[in-house]
């Protein structure tokens, strides 16, 4: 299939498109990019994602693929040469998905839930779960790598991929709240990890840098002081 | 083969997935009720994480999230019905959907309940109806003139959606309006029929009586 057969509809620094991109990088998917307005959706993103009208989409041939991890399993499903995304043993499967849902689910809401705190007491306890879900995925980490560069082992994998996609948004909030959540002291492999998995190959060009998301995230900001704004990002909402 | 165990709770929606999922395949499996108001050591240490049912306890390994379960059945058990479609991109549509029903359709009916006055309501109630009318939809596309959305037998959006209809018959019922509407969704209301009958769900679906029980016996004051 020829680089148009493959599209991927996105916007710049959403960490649900970034996962996308990653993925195709991975396997190296040759692909077009197509970025989405803000205020005026395209008609083929409105075509190919009737039901919610958000990014990231894969078109692939005349087939649309909708939501980050939805596609991420797909891409690994359809392209079976080169490294695999998910593990292939069923109970390895299982512990990326369960740990994949509580990153999406539970883990990354903190990260908004703390940058919208106003109350100082509040602010803490929610920093200290951060922290500790960290720790927890710490110990993911050291049971899923065997002792290699990264969830997925040698390569980049599913898990990989979802941490991974939201670490510049982490570290945009470190540093506009003077605050610090991936802590050489607490959980010092996973410092590792983050530095390995943003120097990767089929990372590094793709995940903004910190500056970019700093700049983003006081644009956002200004234009709304409300969750709504951090729904932008966060969310997938255009 | 390694024996099986589910840690569930009779009117949890998310266990019941995975028993109609272990009865499709025919997977014999030892069913502990769980009290949730007093967890079980063996729910602790098995969910640490979310401490929560459903639990599947393959041989020695815990398996949570009800999703999660459903893809590891389906790997691992490959005889009998597949759960998923073979079709990478069949597979990817009901991944969709099922992500829809839990994060944006299903959460509407908790937001229905909890909506004050009649024009909020009515915006809620609007929003579900536009839900039922893309799953009516979908259930068309994907069921392609068979019974359920997995075609010829139970599959994945079927048992996501299906085993949420005890509560919402219960929560419809209480307050006297159905969420699977039939003008807006005739062929889901059918299906809706035809789920709850089928042999690998009536022992494990809770009625709404049930389920209607259920819900005043934890609002009622103590």
């Amino acid at each position: 299939m020829s680089t148009s057969d493959v599209k991927l509809l996105g916007r710049c620094a959403s960490p649900y498109v970034n996962r996308v991109q990653i993925a195709l990088n991975v396997k190296s998917i040759k692909y077009e990019y197509l970025e989405e307005n803000l205020s005026s959706k395209s008609s083929l993103l409105l075509n190919a994602n009737p039901v919610k009208k958000k990014v990231p989409v894969l078109i692939h041939g005349n087939r649309s693929v909708s939501e980050s991890l939805v596609i991420v399993q797909y891409i690994d499903e359809v392209w079976t040469s080169g490294p695999c995304i998910l593990p292939s043993d069923s109970l390895d499967r299982a512990e990326a998905r369960f740990w994949a849902a509580y990153i999406d689910d539970k883990w990354f809401p903190l990260a908004t839930e703390f940058k919208l705190t106003r109350q100082e007491e509040k602010k803490l306890v929610v920093k200290q779960k951060i922290i500790e879900g960290l720790m927890l995925l710490e110990e993911v980490f050291v049971k899923c790598s065997k002792g290699k560069a990264y969830f997925g082992g040698d390569s980049i994998g599913y898990l990989d991929i979802v941490l991974g996609s939201f670490l510049s948004w982490l570290t945009a909030i470190e540093l506009t709240s003077d605050v610090c959540f991936l802590d050489m002291t607490k959980t010092p492999v996973l410092v590792g990890w983050s530095d390995r998995f943003r120097s990767n190959d089929a990372v590094k060009n793709i995940v903004p840098g910190t500056e970019k998301v700093i700049e983003l995230l006081n644009v956002y900001l200004k234009l709304s002081s409300t969750l709504k704004a951090y729904a932008y990002v966060f969310n997938q909402t255009i | 083969m390694a024996g099986v165990k589910l840690l569930g709770f009779w009117a949890s929606p998310y266990a019941n997935r995975v028993q109609i999922a272990l009865n499709l395949k025919s997977i014999s499996y030892e069913y502990i009720e769980q009290n949730l108001r007093s967890k079980s050591q063996l729910l602790l240490e098995s969910n640490p994480v979310h401490k929560k049912v459903p639990v599947l306890i393959h041989g020695d390994n815990p398996v949570s999230e009800s999703l999660v379960i459903l893809e590891y059945i389906d790997e691992v058990w490959t005889q009998g019905p597949s759960i998923l479609p073979s079709d990478p991109h069949d597979r990817a549509v009901a991944r969709f959907w099922a992500a829809y029903i839990t994060d944006k359709w299903y959460p509407l009916i908790s937001e229905y309940r909890l909506a004050e006055g009649a024009e909020a309501k009515a915006a809620v109630k609007e929003k579900i109806l536009e839900g039922v009318v893309l799953l009516e939809e979908a259930f068309v596309t994907c069921s392609q003139g068979k019974g359920y959305f997995g075609g010829e037998n139970i599959g994945y959006i079927d048992l996501v959606l299906g085993s949420l209809l005890g509560w919402l018959r219960a929560r419809g019922e209480t307050q006297g309006i159905t969420f699977l509407d039939k003008t807006k969704g005739p062929e889901l209301s059918a299906w809706a029929d035809r789920f709850s009958s089928h042999s690998a769900v009536t022992g494990v679906l809770p009625t709404s009586e049930k389920v209607i029980e259920f819900i005043k016996s934890f609002t009622r004051p103590n």
